[in-house]
């Protein structure tokens, strides 16, 4: 237990920004969250809110320029990633820190035999020979399930069905044993029955390696079923932050509240779903109080004006709203509001 | 993989037949009469009309056409009006002095040009990159025989260490090759630079980067292969422009070419020898453009799917 | 839910096939067809929202299309308020696209990113001959009022809206023109939640309103439970169950349909449900599994299912099967 509330990644007011001829543009506008060993962290959000350029800030990989981490830090066992050296940085990534991503047809070099594409990751942070190093990464593709990986991994992506090629970017992730894996919505591309087996696979191979692994995602079934904990972004900001049960039974931010109502359940019928009314706010020009004000149900003149804080309550929730505040000044009571 | 190659070969046949009916018809087009030309100036009526039936021009033209069809399946094409000689005969002189023109020129098209264009690519909008591409849009404006003029006026009348013309040795061959690169080389590193910067961008060489590989690795052998996989269609289609530029440059230089042979029998109207030069340029770009399709094949196995 | 012999059939699609041909390199490989389609049959009755879920290349977006007749199908026969589609001529068929709509997946891409709404709109309803031009205005404000947008909309250019917005725009299209029928082919697949959400309360609205029946194409079970009224299961070009809703998700009785149910990630974390997993890969339909397609990947595989291809029979009032074993389960 010891071993496992061990914080290996912090993240601490981590500014992404991207700088456009439209203006700046805040993708990710001061971010905390801690990983802790053997633990899976739920980044959920809709498109646009900032979670997958949080994923790529960790490790630096954002197209630069036009983006620029702007602040904050990124503690990967007690060192900052942000202010690292590139050399050190190269070190890490694919070695102790690998990132998975959507698009397993995009993802992965279409000329290169998927086999020598682990492999090459193997040789660099391992510095094992040619041989050596392909007969690992043979061994990486049977690991994570691919039939006659000896003749798989001869061949190229195009050759391999989307779920092998998902199973080949977590064999080249997990090749070097990483302590945490940033996988960024790994399943979105498969389909339902293949997602299972990769979310299986992905969890199988957490509890063999012992890697904390930061789940980036749009689908709540897939936090559901995966993580520990969770966090929910809104416009480049954290606005609820709690164990999954928490957040499932009971959702303290009105905008984790309306993400809630408005997904079809597989087990209830309704006959109308609940929607959040209006759209996000523009990145280049954001509210100056609280983010969601404008869709938010229960908004009041404070929140427009003044943007709350992430605040931990009695239960541990961190959430962003003046809801749960002592400065609340609306009608509806603290208590009603879930 | 062979089959294509075999249907590509066969694909080959029509291409030409159509190429000499084109020919054969166009020149039929041009003015001025052969028989009255090879005849002489003042020649009688009687004379000519002894050329024209001597020479079968006086048949029906379709005839004369699938008489001349059947020869070159036969490897006859024709004799020369002008020297009488077999045009088969003529061609094979030249034809290799071209072919060892444009391979330089292709070669220099495409070394230079990659490199040009990957070194452009790699830091772009940086002063290399604008200084490279100013050159490129350089090389692809001026006309190759400016730029012809101006080699031979720097190095051999200048500098003097460049033969002025001729054909001898390998120093010969450097200007007119670079004559004629030149503009396909341009072309080919605006074409390199900006197929590399679409690849940089995809989502492979983002995993290449979270793999900790470094820059070079990643440009070298991740984003190349992609990048290249365009350019070798336009390798493809500058070899046509090439072929057509010799025409101008063994003028220029003094080589004794498939292309200086065309226009002189073009000038002269001697109809065989026309005939006979377009179609081994013709025949000579259908092969390479079968090498270039093989090639594109094999780097890029994903369209065999298709 | 009334009984099926009371209601009236709007679509039939019957036996149909769609095969694509795969070029081969060779000259004497013997030609390879992809299946895609492979002897589907199943009927849509006026006022239903009939949904076609699996996975990919299961066939549902190709019997989509052949029921625009954006394919023309290998064999097999559709029938659409009574007529027999793949017989008419092309201007018949241009007529009947009008009562015939389609919403797909990309919204951008589907819409001319040259033409504004209103040249949108006014070109759908040019082509089908609706609305007269003089009260064409007053119908596109009306169309707008229907799918939420504001009449300024009409000016714009399709990119200038946000993706929920632009299905709006292609729901209003579908709309002006008056259909019986509409094909939604994962129209709400691109967009988030929030945004889903309001889609898809604007279809089932819009559906009550003009009295529409909904062909539903989509991988996402959950919304299909949500909208539908009868499912679809197809597995490799094949119909592997019919039901309504209810029976398919309560008591589904294909081994795949129930996999497939299992598969769906639930909303409560502390619910740990004994979960179906496939192994495998779906096979390639150019080169399918013998007997029951799904034999290769079923839990539950005997060995008839290899050899000998299940036929879809009704087990349950309106609910049909194709699968050995169910089929031999006491009732």
């Amino acid at each position: 237990m010891n071993e496992k509330n061990k914080p290996i990644l912090e993240v601490k007011g981590l500014k992404t920004h991207f700088t456009t001829k439209r203006g700046v543009s805040k993708a990710v506008d001061g971010i905390d969250f801690t990983l802790h060993k053997g633990e899976t962290l739920g980044i959920v959000g809709e498109s646009g809110c900032g979670k997958s350029m949080t994923s790529l800030s960790i490790l630096r990989l954002i197209p630069s320029p036009p983006g620029k981490i702007a602040g904050g830090s990124v503690l990967f066992k007690g060192k900052d990633l942000v202010t690292m050296p590139e050399g050190e940085m190269r070190e890490i990534r694919g070695n102790e820190i690998s990132m998975i991503f959507q698009e397993p047809m995009t993802s992965l070099n279409p000329v290169i035999p998927v086999g020598e594409q682990i492999a090459e990751a193997i040789r660099l942070h391992q510095k094992l020979g040619k041989k050596a190093a392909w007969e690992k990464s043979v061994e990486m593709l049977r690991l994570v399930g691919i039939p006659s990986p000896e003749k798989r991994a001869k061949q190229e992506p195009f050759q391999l069905s989307g779920g092998m090629r998902q199973r080949v970017m977590i064999a080249m992730a997990l090749a070097c044993t990483p302590e945490v894996l940033i996988a960024d919505e790994p399943t979105t591309a498969l389909d339902v029955t293949i997602q299972s087996q990769i979310l299986e696979l992905i969890k199988d191979l957490q509890t063999k390696i012992g890697m904390g692994v930061i789940m980036i995602t749009h689908d709540l079934g897939v936090v559901a079923e995966t993580c520990d904990k969770v966090a929910v972004m809104y416009a480049g900001n954290i606005v609820e932050y709690a164990s999954t049960e928490q957040i499932f039974a009971n959702p303290k931010h009105p905008y984790t509240q309306g993400l809630l109502d408005s997904l079809p359940k597989i087990n209830e019928d309704v006959d109308e779903l609940k929607t959040i009314e209006g759209s996000i706010p523009s990145p280049y020009n954001m509210p100056s109080g609280c983010r969601f004000a404008s869709r938010c149900p229960y908004k009041e003149e404070m929140c427009t004006s003044h943007k709350p804080e992430l605040i931990e309550q009695n239960d541990g929730v961190k959430v962003r709203c003046w809801k749960y505040t002592d400065e609340w000044t609306g009608t509806i009571k603290k208590e009603e509001v879930v | 993989m062979l089959m294509f190659i075999l249907r590509r070969i066969l694909q080959i046949v029509p291409v030409i037949i159509g190429v000499t009916f084109v020919v054969f018809f166009i020149m039929q087009l041009v003015p001025g009469d052969p028989a009255v030309l090879l005849a002489g100036e003042g020649a009688s009526k009687e004379a000519i009309e002894a050329v024209r039936e001597q020479l079968g021009l006086n048949q029906p033209l379709y005839i004369q056409y699938f008489e001349y069809l059947m020869n070159v399946f036969k490897g006859d094409l024709g004799v020369s009006l002008k020297n009488s000689q077999p045009v088969l005969d003529e061609i094979l002189v030249r034809l290799p002095i071209t072919i060892e023109l444009a391979f330089f020129s292709i070669i220099i098209t495409v070394v230079l040009g990659m490199t040009a264009g990957i070194i452009s690519a790699v830091k772009p909008y940086s002063l290399t990159d604008v200084s490279v591409m100013l050159v490129a849009l350089l090389g692809i404006s001026l006309p190759s025989f400016w730029l012809g003029l101006m080699l031979m006026y720097f190095f051999s009348v200048k500098l003097q260490i460049l033969p002025v013309a001729g054909w001898d040795s390998l120093l010969h061959v450097i200007l007119p090759a670079v004559t004629l690169g030149a503009g396909g080389a341009a072309i080919v590193a605006r074409m390199t630079r900006s197929s590399m910067l679409e690849v940089i961008r995809q989502d492979y060489i983002r995993t290449a980067r979270a793999k900790g590989l470094r820059e070079h690795i990643i440009i070298y052998k991740h984003a190349l292969r992609n990048a290249l996989i365009p350019v070798i269609t336009v390798v493809g289609l500058q070899f046509g422009a090439l072929l057509g530029g010799t025409v101008l440059v063994e003028s220029i230089f003094a080589i004794n070419g498939l292309g200086r042979m065309i226009v002189d029998a073009i000038r002269t109207r001697d109809l065989p020898m026309v005939q006979g030069g377009v179609l081994f340029a013709s025949l000579i770009f259908v092969v390479v453009n079968l090498f270039v399709d093989v090639f594109y094949r094999i780097f890029n196995k994903r369209i065999e799917l298709n | 839910m009334e009984t099926t012999a009371e209601k009236k059939i709007i679509l039939e699609v019957d036996h149909l096939k769609q095969y694509f041909k795969v070029k081969t390199d060779s000259l004497f490989k013997p030609k390879t067809f992809v299946k895609a389609v492979d002897d589907v049959s199943f009927q849509l009755f006026e006022g239903e929202t009939l949904s076609i879920v699996g996975e990919s290349g299961c066939g549902k977006s190709t019997t989509g299309r052949a029921i625009l007749r954006l394919d023309e199908p290998t064999d097999g026969q559709i029938f659409f308020a009574g007529k027999n589609i793949l017989e008419l001529s092309k201007k018949e068929m241009r007529k009947l696209r009008g009562d015939l709509q389609v919403i797909f997946q990309d919204p951008f891409a589907s819409l001319n990113p040259r033409q504004t709404v209103k040249q949108i709109l006014d070109e759908a309803m040019a082509i089908q001959e609706v609305v007269a031009k003089p009260q064409r205005m007053d119908r596109m404000l009306e169309l707008l009022r229907y799918v939420g947008l504001p009449p300024e909309s009409l000016d714009r250019y399709p990119h200038e809206f946000s993706g929920g917005q632009r299905q709006r725009i292609g729901i209003a299209r579908a709309l002006a023109v008056n259909p019986k029928l509409i094909i939604c082919d994962e129209a709400v697949s691109a967009l988030d939640v929030s945004i889903q959400a309001q889609i898809l309360n604007l279809l089932k609205e819009l559906q009550k309103q003009f009295q529409l029946t909904f062909l539903f194409i989509s991988h996402d079970l959950s919304v299909v439970r949500h909208i539908s009224d009868r499912v679809m299961v197809m597995y490799l070009g094949k119909v592997v169950e019919i039901a309504e809703k209810k029976t398919l998700f309560d008591s589904p009785l294909h081994p795949y349909t129930q996999a497939l149910l299992s598969s769906i990630p639930t909303l409560d974390p502390t619910l740990k449900r004994e979960r179906i997993i496939l192994k495998g890969d779906v096979p390639s339909p150019m080169n399918p599994p013998s007997g029951c397609r799904f034999h290769t990947r079923c839990p539950f595989a005997m060995e008839k299912c290899k050899t000998e291809e299940p036929a879809l029979k009704e087990l349950d009032r309106n609910h049909f099967v194709s699968c050995h074993i169910a089929e031999n389960l006491p009732q």
